[in-house]
């Protein structure tokens, strides 16, 4: 009887979370006239199938042109992910294994400034970040967004690598230099390698972060930088093209989905065993 | 000499850890360093590694400062109490790291790695994790990777204190054929265990709140122990210590408790002492000998172990076999006159007599 309600409670959330995405999948295929003529779900039965969704997402009649903010995200995603890890690990690194002081200032102390630049609201950060990148010039550019992004994922790169490599022991490194490598060579021949999960998870957390924020990459891009987010979202106006919409929006999040397969195959493995605690 | 330290300070959040240390290590000679917990024995492992930074004093190898020198130029290999390998690379890869590290040709480093884990008796398992061993593998993994350099200075800090008492006492005896075979360099080897440090050693420092106690061979610091702190050291259970007067060929407790002094103590000066007797030289006695209540007991494997309350200090016998002692009772104990030590009153109870000793 448990097992049973257990079944059921999963097929009504799967129900919960699949049904947006095949919502989306059946109307990127659907004309103006599929939209309107009522709820339908099954191609040739429910609605005549078209193409135009799609096309329309390369240049076609009534959408956006997505190859161009698709590489902008691309960009700058992976751009802002990459710095924000490197510098993140080596910065965690830093702090999980040098005691620092600076006055009454600690490690700890240090740790707490990172994680606290996420406690503010993104509202309160993105007028000076705008005064920032105009004073910069680098306002509606690829390189502003990454500068923006790096600051904003740092401190979640910072926090989940002090963790992880607070449960690596520190004889580690020892044994390490004892065999005669430098502190970082160390860090990079031994502590990197057994690092790799922790790593994994926090580029995923970057990853999601940098594809999926809209506020920033509205505020601070116009038009010659563009974000997929924000081109999806262009398209809704007066008469909003659902297919166009909907294909656009399966299309943003195709990458996030592999990501989340890519994740699941490394969570069964047991490769990021530890790393999530 | 190979290894000389002097004078060691070391001190953390004002607690001295190494306190005025000097000692000296022969080349080719295995020394334990036998203290118990917090006596300073790890960090000053660490100090000669380079792992930790003295704050005064000096370190010497072969006539050369080597104080100064980063851990990875120092030639020092140490193997920890945790199973410390590194958990990516397989077993051969973890022992052929150093030797990898120090560029040496392939053909070498692979000779030198099968014939050190041959000798720790993996060889079936080159190609597996660390984490795929057991306890003890790990640790012999461990001990491979630092025999394999042929370092200078070996250390070991309390290797085998995470196994289990088998498999202890397995690996106690191969690790003393392994370790004398690194004929060339200093050995030195942690310990809480004083019978472990009796039979690895050549020679045992004895250590305490970062000093050293007593240097020499097992038997000289078993048989004469410099005070009564060493007395408790080497001696597991540790040597029960009580207070006495020694007057005219008598040893009188308070409370009116005497013995008849045997002829290694006869000839002290009369006044008070500490008296120190092994817990195997204690035995019970029918409503004679020093009055006490018993704490309580423990059976260990063939030995009743039992802790008990004097007016003059706290006593352990050690008795052959189980027994059925109860908390509480009350029990008499007989001491072998012959067999006691006895050290100064004052101080930290310097060793006056030892059994066998100033006898004609």
């Amino acid at each position: 009887m448990l097992s049973t309600l257990k079944y059921i409670a999963v097929v009504l959330w799967s129900a919960f979370v699949v049904a947006p995405l095949l919502w989306a999948l059946t109307t990127s295929f659907k004309t103006a006239n599929g939209v309107t003529g009522g709820p339908t779900y099954l191609p040739y039965i429910g609605f005549e199938p078209s193409l135009d969704g799609w096309r329309s997402l390369f240049g076609g009649a009534g959408g956006i042109d997505i190859v161009r903010p698709y590489m902008d995200s691309l960009i700058v995603t992976s751009s802002a992910s990459l710095i924000s890890i490197v510098l993140g690990t080596l910065a965690a690194y830093g702090l999980s294994r040098f005691e620092y002081r600076a006055g009454f200032v600690k490690n700890t102390d240090i740790i707490f400034f990172f994680i606290s630049q996420r406690i503010m609201p993104p509202i309160v950060l993105a007028i000076p970040f705008f005064l920032m990148l105009q004073f910069l010039g680098l306002l509606d550019t690829k390189i502003g967004l990454i500068l923006v992004y790096v600051a904003l994922l740092l401190p979640i790169a910072v926090w989940i690598m002090v963790d992880f490599f607070d449960g690596v022991p520190r004889q580690i490194d020892e044994m390490a230099m004892l065999d005669g490598c430098t502190p970082f060579e160390a860090f990079w021949r031994i502590v990197l390698p057994n690092s790799m999960p922790g790593i994994l998870v926090a580029s995923m957390f970057c990853v999601i972060f940098g594809w999926n924020d809209f506020f920033f990459a509205f505020t601070l891009t116009f038009t010659d930088t563009q974000l997929l987010p924000v081109a999806v979202v262009s398209l809704n106006s007066s008469v909003t093209p659902w297919w166009s919409l909907s294909a656009s929006a399966l299309v943003s999040v195709a990458p996030l989905i592999l990501i989340a397969i890519f994740v699941e195959r490394l969570l069964s493995r047991g490769t990021l065993a530890g790393a999530i605690r | 000499m190979s290894l000389i330290l002097d004078t060691l300070h070391l001190s953390h959040n004002g607690e001295a850890h190494l306190d005025g240390l000097s000692a000296s290590f022969a080349r080719g000679s295995l020394t334990t360093v036998l203290g118990r917990t917090l006596a300073g024995k790890t960090t000053l492992m660490r100090a000669i590694a380079g792992l930790q930074r003295i704050d005064s004093g000096t370190m010497e190898r072969d006539g050369q400062a080597f104080g100064t020198l980063p851990a990875w130029q120092r030639d020092v290999a140490m193997v920890y109490q945790q199973f410390i390998n590194y958990p990516h690379l397989n077993v051969f890869d973890n022992i052929a790291f150093p030797l990898r590290k120090r560029r040496l040709p392939e053909v070498d480093v692979r000779q030198r790695v099968e014939s050190v884990l041959s000798m720790v008796g993996l060889s079936n398992f080159a190609g597996r994790k660390p984490s795929a061993l057991s306890g003890g593998q790990q640790q012999r993994v461990a001990l491979a990777r630092a025999l394999v350099r042929k370092a200078d200075i070996l250390l070991l800090d309390e290797p085998l204190v995470n196994l289990d008492y088998k498999l202890r006492e397995q690996l106690r005896e191969e690790f003393r054929g392994l370790l004398t075979s690194q004929s060339d360099g200093t050995v030195i080897y942690n310990t809480t265990e004083p019978a472990e440090a009796m039979m690895l050693g050549d020679r045992i420092i004895v250590m305490h709140q970062g000093r050293i106690l007593q240097t020499g061979t097992p038997a000289e610091v078993f048989e004469r122990p410099a005070n009564t702190l060493v007395a408790g050291i080497v001696n597991d259970p540790p040597m029960t210590i009580l207070s006495g007067r020694l007057d005219h060929g008598r040893i009188v407790f308070d409370g009116g408790v005497e013995l008849a002094a045997s002829a290694h103590l006869k000839n002290l000066p009369h006044g008070l002492y500490r008296f120190g007797i092994r817990a195997t030289e204690i035995e019970p006695s029918e409503g004679r000998g020093i009055p006490g209540r018993v704490t309580f007991s423990e059976v260990s494997g063939s030995e009743t172990f039992v802790h008990v309350e004097t007016p003059f200090g706290e006593a352990v016998m050690q008795l052959e076999g189980v027994h059925q002692v109860t908390d509480g009772s009350q029990i008499g104990l007989s001491l072998a006159p012959e067999r006691l030590f006895a050290f100064a009153a004052d101080g930290e109870g310097a060793l006056l007599r030892a059994p066998g000793q100033g006898e004609n």
